[in-house]
This record gives C-alpha cells, sequence and structure tokens, in this order.
C-alpha cells in the first residue's frame, strides 16, 4: 500500500479523532468539576464519583443490566454461532432466503420497532398461554438475545468463511466423526471470534434503551433506563463520573484483550 | 490405456480397484471424472499425472471420501467404499497444504488420528515415537507447526498420515510447496519410506518429473479419464497419443504421411520435415496420416554422412542448463526443433545462433503417434 | 447421525428463535395496528368479536385513516428521512477520509486507528449523546469558548434543534460508515493507483477514477447501516432535538409510552418497515454479496 499520508488525509484524521473524542474527553474531565454546572470549571474534585457510589438506584440497576447483559450474551453466543455456521455451511435448505432475512434484520431495524413488536408479543403470549407473566429480567434477555444473536451470527460466519476447510478434512480423514471436529478443531480456532461476539453481544445489551424501555417490568430498571431519566431532568455530574467509569474499564478490557490477541497471534 | 472390463477378478494386484467412476458436479455440466477405472496393487506407488482440471485431484478427494461418486464403484481390499465416510475409511491422506491441526504440536497432530480410534495413552505415544523417528522429527516433537519450517511440516503430515497404518495412503501435490533443492532430496525420502512401511501410496501431481521418478507405475489423466497407464518408460518411451507425448517431457512432433513400408520401418513423408523420415513401426496403410515423435535428446547433431533421417538446419538458440545443452534448430521448411545434447566434457564449445548443422535420428528413436 | 439430521439440529433451534422472537412479533404488530384502542390491558380491541354468538372480524382502519391525513405523522416520516439522508452524507463526508487515512497509515498504526475508532462505540451511547448536551447548551463548553475568544457576543443556539440532531446522528453512526468503508478500501489493489500514475494520471483524477468508483459497494454499505437505524431512531431527537425536529421514531415512542395508544403506535411501526423494506433489501443483497 502506498504508505503515503498527504497533509489533507492527516489533517481530516486529526479532525476526526478530535470530533470523536472530544465530547468524551469532556464528560470525563468535568467529572472531576467541583462546580454542579457541568460548564464551569470550579476546581478539581472527586465528590461526583463518591456521591455515584451512594447512588443507590443506579447501583441496582447496573446489577440488573449486568445479570441481562451476560445472559443476553451467552445465548446470543449460543444461537449466533450455529445460526452464523449455517448460512456459512449450508448453501442451500428450503427457507434459506428467510432464515437470512431474520438473522441479518436485527442488524439494522429501527430499535423502537423490533422493541414495540417484542412488547406486543410478550403481551399476547401472556394473554393466550399466561405465560410471561409480566415484563422483567427474562423478557428484556430475551429481546436482547434477539438482537445480539444477528452480530454474533455476522462475526461468526465472515470467520468461518475464512477458515481452512482442509483442517477440517483432515480431522476427518483420520477419524474424527463431524461433531467431533467441530469440537476439537473448528471451535478452539474460531474462539478469538467468539469471544469478540460475546463482547459486542455484552455491550449492546448494556448500552440498549429503547428495547429495554419497551420490555421491562416495574422492578426490572436498567442502567440505561436510569440514565436517561436522569438525563431528562437535567444534567447530572455523576452521569459524567459514571461516564469515565465506563470508558476506564473498556479501556482496560480492550487493552487487555488485546494484548492477549496479539499474544496468540504470535502462536499461529 | 485402459479400458472398462467387465468381471476382472480381484486379485493382489487390485488392491485398490476403481471401477467405471463418474463424478459430476452440476448436473449437465462436464464430468470431472468420466468413467475410470484403475487397478492398483498392494505396496505400490502409484501416480496420477495430468495437467490441473484433469479430474485427478476429483479421483483423490474421491478415493478419501470427501466426495461420492454418481456412478461406478471403489473398492479397497475388496471391501466396497460406498456410504462409507471418510472416517471410517481405511484411508489417510497427505494435504497439500499439510492441513496440520495450528494449535497443537507435532506429535500431538501425528497421534490425533490415533487417540479418535481410542488407543490407549502409553501404546499412542510409543507409535507417534516411532512415526517421528521415520521421517527424522524425533527432536521436535513439541514444537508447534507455525514453528517448523516448510519441509518439517512436510513430515509431520506424512507421518500423521502413516501412523495409523492405513491401507492407502493419498499424497496431494506431495511437493509443490517445497522448493527446488528440497523437492529432490524429498522425493528419495518418500520412496524410501514407502518402501520400508510398504503401504500402498497413490500420488496426485502435475509434476511429470515428480511422478516418473518416484512412481512404478503412472496413469496419465486428461479431461476426467485416463489416457494412458504404464511405468515411466513405457509412457515417456512409448506414449500412445500427441497428448501424452507432449505432455511428459518436451518432444518435437512431425506431421507426416506414410509412404511406404520396409524391413520392420515405415517410410512417412512429411513436408515439416522436408524429408522422407524413416521409422521402425509395424506396416500401416499407404496415406495414412500420423505424427512423428522424437524426443530432444535422441536427435544427433553432426551424424555420420550415411545416418538415416538427415536434416539440415540452422541454430535458432541456445541454452545452457550445466548438465545439458539445448538447442532450438530451424529446419529448411521454418519448423522448430528441440535438440538436448549432455555437456560430457567440461569445455566443449558447443553451437552458436546462427550456425549450420546437420542433425538426425534413428529409426528406433521415433515413435509413430495417431495424427 | 445423518448428514441431513445434524443440519436440521443446527438450524432448529436458531430458526424457531427468530421465527418465535423477530417474525411473529411483526405480525402481531400488523395485527395490532389495525384494532382499536381501548382503556384496559391490554389497551386494544380484539380482533375476532365473539359477542353475539358469533365470529366476526374486527378490524379498525382508525390508526392508519389517522397516519395518512394527520400532519404530524406525514412531517415526522419526511424529517425522518430528511435527517436520517442528510445526515448519512455529512457522515460520507466526514468518513471517507478517515477511512482512507487509516489505510494510508503506515501499517502498524492501523490496528490501533481502527480500534480508536471503534471504541467510542463500546462506551455508552446514551451517554456520549449526553456529552453533546454539555458542549452544545446555551452555557456550554462550545459557547462558553466561543464567548471568551470573543468570537461571538451572544450565545448561539445549539442545542434542541435541527443542528444538535444533525451533530447527534453523525456522531453516533460514524463508526458505522468508517469500518465498511475501510474494509472496501483495504482490498484496492495499490497497483491499480500505481498503473494509473504510470499513465498520466494525477493524484486528484486517480481517486476519482479509479478509488472512488472502487470503494462504491463500501459506500452503499456504510450509507445504508447508517441511514436505515436513523430513520427510526429515538434517542437523539428525545435528547438533542426541539419541536421543529420531530422524527418518526419519537412519534412512536410518544404514542405509546405517553398517549398508551398501542394501535397507533404499531400503525406507525408498520408504516416505518415498509418504508425501509427497500433499503432493507440492499442490505441484505450487500451483506450476502461479502461473504457468498
Amino acid at each position: 500500500m502506498i504508505h503515503r499520508l498527504s497533509p489533507f488525509l492527516t489533517v481530516m484524521l486529526a479532525v476526526g479523532y478530535a470530533f470523536l473524542y472530544g465530547p468524551i474527553a469532556s464528560l470525563v474531565v468535568y467529572s472531576f468539576n467541583a462546580s454542579r454546572l457541568v460548564t464551569v470549571w470550579a476546581g478539581f474534585s472527586t465528590h461526583w464519583y463518591v456521591e455515584l457510589m451512594h447512588n443507590e438506584a443506579i447501583q441496582q440497576a447496573a446489577l440488573i443490566s449486568l445479570e441481562i447483559a451476560v445472559t443476553a450474551a451467552s445465548g446470543a453466543l449460543l444461537l449466533g454461532t450455529m445460526a452464523g455456521y449455517a448460512l456459512q455451511r449450508y448453501r442451500r435448505f428450503r427457507g434459506r432466503a428467510l432464515f437470512g432475512t431474520l438473522v441479518t434484520a436485527p442488524l439494522v431495524m429501527p430499535e423502537v420497532i423490533t422493541g414495540l413488536s417484542l412488547l406486543l408479543l410478550f403481551v399476547a403470549l401472556e394473554q393466550a398461554i399466561g405465560w410471561p407473566r409480566g415484563r422483567g429480567i427474562l423478557t428484556i434477555a430475551a429481546a436482547h438475545i434477539t438482537l445480539g444473536t444477528a452480530y454474533v451470527a455476522v462475526v461468526v460466519e465472515a470467520r468461518l468463511a475464512a477458515f481452512d476447510r482442509s483442517l477440517e478434512e483432515a480431522a476427518l480423514d483420520l477419524g474424527a466423526r463431524p461433531f467431533k471436529v467441530f469440537l476439537v478443531i473448528t471451535l478452539p480456532l474460531i474462539a478469538p471470534a467468539l469471544a469478540a461476539g460475546w463482547l459486542l453481544a455484552f455491550t449492546l445489551s448494556l448500552d440498549d434503551l429503547v428495547i429495554a424501555s419497551f420490555t421491562s417490568g416495574p422492578s426490572s430498571t436498567t442502567l440505561p433506563m436510569v440514565i436517561f431519566s436522569s438525563i431528562r431532568l437535567g444534567v447530572s455530574p455523576q452521569i459524567n463520573a459514571l461516564a469515565t467509569l465506563f470508558l476506564v474499564t473498556v479501556a482496560v478490557l480492550v487493552t487487555g484483550a488485546g494484548r492477549l490477541m496479539r499474544a496468540r497471534e504470535s502462536e499461529r | 490405456m485402459s479400458s472398462p472390463e467387465p468381471e476382472r477378478p480381484a486379485t493382489a494386484a487390485s488392491y485398490l480397484r476403481i471401477e467405471g467412476v463418474v463424478k459430476r458436479f452440476a448436473p449437465g455440466a462436464a464430468a470431472a471424472v468420466d468413467g475410470v477405472s484403475l487397478d492398483i496393487a498392494a505396496g505400490e506407488f502409484f501416480a496420477l499425472l495430468g495437467p490441473s482440471g484433469c479430474g485427478k485431484t476429483t479421483l483423490l478427494r474421491l478415493l478419501a471420501g470427501f466426495e461420492t461418486p454418481d456412478a461406478g464403484r471403489i473398492l479397497i481390499d475388496r471391501v466396497d467404499m460406498a456410504g462409507v465416510p471418510p472416517y471410517r475409511r481405511p484411508v489417510n491422506m497427505m494435504f497439500q497444504s499439510y492441513a496440520l491441526f495450528p494449535h497443537m504440536t507435532a506429535a500431538e497432530n501425528v497421534g490425533f488420528g490415533l487417540r479418535q480410534d481410542g488407543l490407549p495413552k502409553a501404546e499412542i505415544a510409543v507409535r507417534v515415537a516411532a512415526m517421528l523417528d521415520l521421517v527424522k522429527l524425533g527432536p521436535l516433537a513439541r514444537r508447534k507447526p507455525h514453528q517448523l519450517s516448510g519441509g518439517e511440516r512436510q513430515r509431520v503430515a506424512l507421518a500423521r498420515a502413516l501412523a495409523q497404518e492405513p491401507k492407502l495412503v493419498l499424497l496431494d501435490e506431495p511437493l509443490a510447496a517445497l522448493d527446488r533443492k528440497l523437492r529432490e532430496e524429498t522425493r528419495f525420502e518418500l520412496v524410501r519410506i514407502q518402501q520400508r512401511v510398504g503401504v500402498t501410496f497413490l500420488m496426485v501431481t502435475h509434476d511429470q518429473e515428480e511422478a516418473m521418478s518416484m512412481a512404478s507405475r503412472i496413469a496419465v489423466m486428461s479431461g476426467g479419464r485416463i489416457v494412458q497407464l504404464g511405468t515411466p518408460q513405457q509412457i515417456y518411451e512409448e506414449p500412445a497419443s500427441r497428448f501424452v507425448a507432449d505432455f511428459i517431457g518436451a518432444v518435437n512432433l512431425f506431421a507426416g504421411r506414410v509412404a511406404g513400408a520396409a524391413a520392420g520401418c515405415l517410410q512417412v513423408d512429411s513436408a515439416e520435415a522436408g524429408a522422407t523420415l524413416v521409422v521402425e513401426h509395424a506396416p500401416l496403410p499407404a496415406g495414412s496420416e500420423v505424427a512423428i515423435a522424437v524426443r530432444p535428446e535422441k536427435i544427433t547433431l553432426a551424424p555420420a554422412a550415411t545416418a538415416p533421417n538427415r536434416l539440415a538446419g540452422r541454430v535458432r538458440g541456445a541454452a545452457y542448463r550445466g548438465e545439458a545443452s539445448t538447442y532450438e534448430v530451424e529446419l529448411a521448411g521454418g519448423k522448430l526443433l528441440r535438440v538436448t545434447l549432455p555437456n560430457t566434457g567440461r569445455r566443449t564449445e558447443g553451437y552458436a545462433a546462427g550456425q549450420a548443422v546437420t542433425l538426425a535420428f534413428a529409426p528406433a528413436a521415433a515413435v509413430v503417434l495417431p495424427p | 447421525m445423518s448428514a441431513a439430521l445434524r443440519r436440521r439440529a443446527v438450524l432448529a433451534l436458531p430458526y424457531a428463535w427468530l421465527v418465535l422472537f423477530f417474525l411473529v412479533p411483526f405480525l402481531i404488530s400488523l395485527k395490532i395496528s389495525v384494532a382499536e384502542s381501548v382503556i384496559g390491558i391490554p389497551p386494544y380491541s380484539a380482533l375476532i368479536d365473539t359477542s353475539g354468538g358469533s365470529w366476526r372480524l374486527d378490524l379498525s382502519g382508525e390508526s392508519y385513516r389517522r397516519l395518512f391525513t394527520d400532519d404530524l405523522y406525514v412531517v415526522a416520516y419526511l424529517n425522518a428521512v430528511k435527517f436520517a439522508g442528510i445526515s448519512t452524507v455529512f457522515c460520507l463526508l466526514l468518513g471517507y477520509p478517515l477511512a482512507y487515512g487509516i489505510v494510508r497509515a503506515p501499517r502498524r498504526l492501523r490496528s490501533l486507528l481502527l480500534l480508536l475508532v471503534i471504541l467510542p462505540f463500546w462506551t455508552s451511547f446514551l451517554i456520549r449523546v449526553y456529552a453533546w448536551i454539555g458542549l452544545l447548551k446555551e452555557n456550554g463548553l462550545i459557547n462558553n469558548v466561543l464567548l471568551t475568544l470573543g468570537l461571538i457576543h451572544q450565545p448561539l443556539i445549539l442545542l434542541n434543534n435541527a443542528f444538535a440532531v444533525y451533530v447527534g446522528i453523525v456522531y453516533s453512526y460514524l463508526p458505522f460508515m468508517v469500518l465498511p468503508l475501510y474494509a472496501q478500501l483495504e482490498k484496492l489493489d495499490p497497483a491499480l493507483l500505481e498503473a494509473a500514475a504510470d499513465l498520466g494520471c494525477r493524484p486528484w483524477q486517480a481517486f476519482l477514477r479509479v478509488t472512488l468508483p472502487l470503494s462504491m459497494p463500501g459506500i452503499a454499505a456504510g450509507a445504508l447501516l447508517v441511514f436505515i437505524p436513523a430513520v427510526g431512531e429515538f434517542v437523539i431527537p428525545s435528547l438533542l432535538g426541539g419541536p421543529d425536529t420531530l422524527m418518526i421514531g419519537k412519534v412512536l415512542w410518544d404514542e405509546f409510552f405517553a398517549n398508551h395508544d398501542w394501535p397507533m403506535a404499531s400503525a406507525v411501526a408498520v408504516a416505518m418497515l415498509l418504508l425501509l423494506l427497500l433499503p432493507m433489501g440492499f442490505i441484505r443483497r450487500l451483506l450476502q454479496g461479502e461473504t457468498a
């Protein structure tokens, strides 16, 4: 590749990244602002973090969100891997076009549509068979699994497309049955993609406001929902503190994952 | 050339028997394998040779069980392989890309098949060690594929294919990924190992030098069919068609018409040669169209005045190849011939471009082929 | 287990799940969109009226009638398409140089640069939109800086208007534009540009004649990945928008949560879905082309 960055491109890169990180930087900076007025600097202070630690509502919501996110990511991983595998390996079967659409549509479907229709489903189910009884963690998780499956399927499908099938053939040739081949050869080698898919679904679930709002119940307020209502009431620096904590956690996790991947890459 | 014969008795010479196998990848499309029949003896080193697209790889995959034939049968040691999946066939394959499992060590790769067979750990360890010794990789057992060189990986792939003591080992272009020097060394190694282990080897290659130097019998394939079957010498010196003559090594081909026959030779008028050629062959009707094939090394430059098949020409180009020199000679009529002369002395001058030369070949050195 | 049975086993679970949790809900939305809004639980009328001893299909086109005649909805739809469309263009204008810059950057920096584009995506979407409130407010950071520098004498109205919505959408969806563009540009054979230069093309011409046409699939993918979800966007118009930036996503939300008019909300959803079917079909074809 012509590794020449023209001055124009360099400027654009700088502008682009400044645009992306400017708001985030402002969040972090003002999370340490002593003043309540978010945009008037009144000295360094960590008391918003302290207040955050004492905020029961946010902590409760965070726990609920985490529980849902772990469940949803795991469920999405299972379904998404199966779906991605089926789409990549099975070239022709009845209903393949419909299946492909169902798997990829959630990627682009506006969340208000997905959220509303899922709620209507839960209500109709409750009417018809008495389950689910009201909405709560279970229904939000089910909704998030549906969304996450699409993302995991795309990741898995892409990874399998680049997978060297002669490895699977060699294993078959040496006497391993197809399922064993999948467990012992395919799965270990696509594990990084699976991990990425799980993280993707986890993040989506943790971050989702719209679908959760539709499909939640009285005692299942998620973190985004709490943040949203807090924002609507006015700018609150505790949110800044929360945002900074989020950012730091994500940055640490991503750096750690990156290190892990680089160590594995050199093994290849 | 083999043609399907009805009711061939099964013998030791037909350890691997392929009967009229046909494989089509799309209905109505040309068959990738078009009615191939073959008998391969136990312990033989057999080669399937042909250009890319001739069907040899498809045939290999049919034997391994990765494809199912649309017609015909495959029998290994008298057992019909119909419906038998790859993991239950007594066949192991050495893949062109080696297909070593990147997340396992060399030893774990070699032992993989044995683990699938459910052998006790101790026995697996013994067998793996024996295999790695056979391919001279003992000290590298704990290395992972990415820590091995291309040649070392190839040996692991071979050891892995032999570990389960299969009845048949399939080799898909085993030397294609190696550089030239390594390739020549490995050729001898492979033959040595095969003879020592005594397993039937079936190799697929497009490199005729490889096939001829390693296999005891070769089947030349083209367009999904076997066009000639024989020993390397038979294939080289007695090609059955223009295609085989041209595919194996270099060859000079003259088009001509039979003018007469005398003393076990044919007289063939060839406009291309600008002369009547005398070629050893059984009589053919006068006027028949034929092609005369002469290998470059069978042509002599500066022959005796009374030598048969004397042709005059001018050297167009010379290529010094160390062990031999190849010359391009243009005959009076414009036909270009290739002549190869071994460099028997260290200071032979050779021939220069533009030089006028006379060349000749013996009647027994040429082959008569269908036009 | 035979190959065919194996296939069915792998397909069964995801297929069943997606049919139940994705397809059926839409059918239900369709059904509810032709129901009447009533007081009760659930707040819509039944499809089949069994009172009076016989079955009668009880459809109501009321919601759709309002949808097409009431200005509010038409304006909201048009706004949504307008905002999504224009934002997509801005996303392209900013995202293309960004993607191209990453491709041209030294190899060892590339993964870092890509990561930096994706990283914001992994912090909360909601919070990043919230960050813009602090920046765009009347006494927000941008106004404060401009006032302090003396560039303006009165604070600019940057929030709760169309400008804020554009900024919000472009900001949030930029990674969705950059990634497919990067993927496409990365595949570009540098030899093509060298050949163009060799044949006398100046850099700008080479870009217009070689790079741009060849990056079309990436542009199309990025545009659709931004446009389609942006049309139904709720959070951004809700937090950053104002009375004149009514978008259809917010309308749906309000119909449901504020008015408790489930049939109306469903009708809005159905209409939105029909509107988006065409671009969604494009996206599917593009995605399939990628992995075929």
